[in-house]
């Protein structure tokens, strides 16, 4: 059942509190990508994907793969509210023999792929894709990478492919939130003109706040934007989204919050969720 | 016993050593994959911005960019994380810097396990392996500060195709002062005549510890760091086991393809019948968990080297 705009707003500011606290806990993790897109997974797996735990082991579903791997800790949140496993068993991040670790793996139940080096999870995602189509299925494939991602090569290998079999069941999401590690993306390896990157490797391309929730809703309820043609959402956010003092900051790409820095946050959040009282 | 000091992790010695040959040599250029602070050449970055070449989020065409350079007449260092940069960009090191010899230095940095949770995407347990099968590459592995420094110094001037690996815990100092490094010699860390245990990197600390475990008990082990993987110093390993004839390797790699079975080539083929334990990960799913927690695990304490030594002694 579809959700509305408010429930999943209220939704987002949990799932950044969540977040927040298993890095803060654990001790390590990505928080400004995770931040970033968490609105993001947010609408995916409440409103489209329809990927539950009773439905995981079979193969007529859609799929969601990771690229950017390292925001693994948006990801744990999401699985953990859709009933995956419980927060016990995440509570375990980052501990000696948990299978909760920096990076996706499917020793976590509700997980695709294994990611964590960039630049792999489109290839993979286009593959799937491919697969569906021969099989006649009528899922689509989702897929998440980061904007410093499509530095790598094998990003826009994998986009031909999209093109030349017409995978309009493919639905790339890139979490353009402007940083990287050592800085801007237009710093450290320009990739604009972004749009008109994807446009000339045969896509269809949507750009849109992706920390807007209705945004989200009304781009991926498009989807496809057109038959035969691969989707891409260039998804417009800020990195660290929803905590002042982490948006837009390099140095939040994995830094942990110290004790004042959580407790800051977490009031943040918290006001901003008695507005959805 | 001497008493033991604890230096610096020997990444941030890599930096601040390739900040000074910088400074001292203009041709010197860094290459960087979005990957300078963990490389720990931010400082390098800052006060020599116009010797340092950043290409993005890709490994790849880093290393065709460094074989460019070099080829322009550079002295180049490609810094890129050890488990991407020798595996995503294996072909460009395999053809544009080994045999079309071209003299880059590439530096795999927070190799072996050193990302501990960040898993198994992230670790190199296969780079001794598939790049001693590579012809035309030095591979060197420092094991506390003073081979950090001293491999990059030699690195400057070395002009053949050349791989070092770097971990990034704080490491003991190892060398006692006037110490020699040369690449493709063994560096001998203490003289024993009862058994040899050879380590590479970041193990070799866990060998020395042992030694000092087993110096209590009466048993003097003779430490080798192998910092230098290919050429393997053949002379250095059959001197010791002609003493202790009986060997342990210790190496944060896969059993496979590394140190260890560089130890078992070279003395089965030599005729030599030493007792002999291969120490490294094993081959299965990797258990998760923090460099040391996972080293221990795969019985590469400190203690369990020297229960190991014992009960390999006693065999
Ligand atoms: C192949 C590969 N190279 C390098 C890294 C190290 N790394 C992890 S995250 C990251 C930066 C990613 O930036 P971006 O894609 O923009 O992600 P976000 O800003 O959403 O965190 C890098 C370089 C990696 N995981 N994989
Ligand atoms: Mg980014």
């Amino acid at each position: 059942m579809a959700k509305n705009t408010d429930y999943l707003e209220k939704k987002s500011l949990e799932y950044r509190k969540t977040v927040l606290e298993i890095i803060y806990n654990s001790g390590a993790g990505h928080t400004g990508g995770s931040l970033s897109c968490v609105d993001i997974l947010n609408v995916l797996y409440n409103n489209f994907l329809e990927i539950t735990p009773k439905n995981f082991a079979t193969k007529n579903r859609n799929r969601y793969i990771q690229s950017k791997g390292h925001s693994v800790e948006a990801l744990y949140t999401v699985l953990c509210d859709q009933g995956f496993f419980s927060r016990e068993e995440l509570n375990t991040l980052n501990n000696f023999n948990s299978h909760f670790i920096g990076h996706p793996t499917k020793k976590v139940p509700g997980i695709e792929h294994n990611t964590g080096a960039l630049g792999h999870g489109l290839s993979v995602a286009v593959g799937l894709a491919i697969a569906q189509k021969l099989n006649k299925e009528n899922f689509k494939i989702y897929t998440l990478l980061g904007d410093g991602e499509l530095s790598e090569g094998s990003v826009w290998e994998a986009c031909s492919t999209a093109h030349k079999y017409k995978l309009d069941n493919l639905v790339v999401i890139v979490d353009r939130n402007k940083l990287q590690i050592t800085g801007k993306t237009e710093d450290v390896n320009p990739i604009e003109p972004l749009n008109e990157k994807f446009l000339s490797f045969g896509f269809n391309v949507k750009e849109i706040d992706g920390n807007n929730i209705e945004e989200l809703i009304s781009a991926l309820e498009e989807v496809p934007f057109k038959t035969n043609i691969p989707n891409v959402i260039i998804a417009n956010t800020v990195k660290g989204s929803g905590v002042s003092f982490i948006e837009n900051q390099i140095s939040w790409h994995h830094k942990v919050p110290s004790k004042e820095e959580f407790e800051k946050a977490n009031l943040e959040l918290e006001s901003q969720l008695k507005s959805y009282e | 016993m001497s008493e033991i000091t604890t230096g610096k992790a020997n990444l941030e010695i890599f930096g601040e050593t390739l900040l000074e040959e910088g400074k001292k040599n203009s041709n010197l250029i860094v290459v960087t994959s979005d990957s300078r602070g963990s490389g720990k050449i931010v400082p390098f970055g800052k006060e020599l911005p116009d010797q340092i070449i950043e290409v993005g989020i890709a490994e790849q065409n880093l290393v065709g960019v460094c074989s460019g350079l070099a080829a322009g007449g550079k002295i180049v260092f490609g810094v890129s994380p050890a488990s991407f940069l020798t595996a995503r960009s294996l072909e460009q090191i395999k053809n544009d810097v080994a045999y079309s010899d071209q003299p880059v230095t590439l530096v795999g940095i927070s190799a072996g396990i050193s990302y501990g949770q960040l898993g198994s995407t992230h670790h190199s347990l296969h780079d001794y392996a598939v790049l001693r099968t590579i012809n035309n590459l030095t591979i060197v592995s420092p094991a506390d500060n003073f081979e950090a420094s001293e491999v990059i110094r030699r690195a400057v001037s070395f002009n053949k195709p050349l791989y070092i690996r770097y971990g990034k815990k704080p490491m003991i100092n190892l060398h006692k002062k006037g110490s020699n490094f040369e690449i493709g010699k063994a560096s001998i860390i203490c003289e024993g005549n009862d058994i040899t245990i050879i380590g590479t990197g970041e193990t070799v600390q866990r060998a020395f510890l042992a030694s000092r475990i087993l110096k209590e008990d009466g048993v003097n082990a003779e430490v080798i760091s192998m910092h230098t993987i290919k050429p393997f110093d053949e002379d250095a390993l059959i001197k010791s086991i002609k003493k202790t004839n009986c060997l342990i390797s210790v190496e944060e790699h896969s059993i496979y393809g590394g140190l260890g079975e560089c130890c078992a080539s070279l003395i089965s083929q030599a005729g030599y019948n030493t007792k002999f334990k291969i120490l490294g990960i094993p081959d299965e799913y990797m258990i998760n968990g923090s460099q040391a927690d996972v080293l221990d695990h795969y019985d590469m304490s400190p203690e369990k080297i020297s229960d190991i030594s014992k009960s390999l002694l006693n065999q």
